[in-house]
């Protein structure tokens, strides 16, 4: 294992223990949304991972 | 003259305060972002090893984590958001001369400076316009981005192509839906920091780049 991947693991892990806390934080504090705000927030998402899927398709040509 | 004229309503104010706020963070967002490329620019001509970037991101996060949240109301809050920012650049450099260095390298980095602009300008126009409160995500992005890392570990040790992939993907949606949730913490007067802020979203913008980037030179490959 070279000292790349030792230090990528260390910064993961560090960004791990400070997100850890702030997390459980957010999910306390976060308000619950409604099924219809979900299901916008996921058209939104699909529609981003279409237009991925398009520049995909566009370097692959 | 009349004092009456001069007196603002609470709502009024609230609103000056909201777009005083909107217009500092983009503001701010152009600068870093320009200054970030700059940085890269510099890595790039220099060809910094890959060493670089893992160094640069530890600085730029040590200063994210434990200065910013000290400097956030202070002048010196401005020289800590360009240092984080050059320095993500700086770190930035090696990544994109690898690309540059494959068969249509130019095509690929090209492709993802474009696509990142197109998600980030559409995400938040939408999120401005609307003014939908979004803050229900935070909780959802939070455990994502958790789970997201711990994926990444692993696959540091089982260096699987099809889960880098699938991760950039990930981080892709996730950094989306951060753009929603922070721009509209911003309408909705949720953030009034607009340093905060613009590093909020320069980590959003930055994680989809580099994660297109790892997409497109995979899907070309």
């Amino acid at each position: 294992m070279d000292w790349l991947k030792i230090f990528s693991a260390l910064f993961i892990v560090a960004m791990l223990v400070f997100l850890w806390p702030r997390a459980g934080q957010m999910i306390r504090e976060s308000r619950k949304g409604s099924l219809n705000e979900w299901l916008l927030v996921g058209m939104l998402l699909l529609g981003v991972a279409a237009f991925v899927a398009f520049l995909m398709y566009g370097i692959r040509r | 003259m009349s004092l009456q004229n001069s007196t603002v309503s609470p709502r009024s104010e609230s609103l000056l305060a909201t777009n005083q706020l909107i217009r500092n963070t983009y503001l701010m967002l152009s600068l870093t972002l320009i200054f970030s490329a700059a940085m890269a620019g510099v890595s790039m001509w220099m060809n910094l090893p890959p060493m670089i970037s893992l160094i640069s991101m530890f600085g730029s996060m040590a200063l994210i984590w434990f200065v910013l949240p000290r400097t956030a109301r202070s002048g010196a809050g401005l020289v800590t958001v360009f240092a984080i920012t050059g320095l993500m650049g700086l770190g930035l450099g090696p990544t994109i001369n690898y690309y540059l260095h494959l068969e249509g390298g130019d095509q690929i980095v090209m492709t993802a400076l474009g696509g990142t602009g197109a998600i980030f300008l559409a995400l938040s126009a939408y999120a401005l316009i609307s003014r939908r409160d979004f803050s229900f995500m935070g909780g959802f992005l939070m455990v994502g981005m958790i789970v997201v890392l711990l994926a990444m570990l692993g696959n540091l040790f089982f260096d699987l192509p099809a889960l880098s992939m699938a991760l950039s993907g990930a981080v892709i949606l996730l950094m989306s839906g951060f753009i929603l949730y922070d721009t509209s913490r911003m309408v909705n007067a949720g953030e009034d920091n607009y340093l905060m802020m613009t590093v909020s979203l320069y980590l959003s913008i930055f994680n989809i780049f580099v994660s297109l980037l790892n997409i497109l030179g995979a899907s070309r490959d």
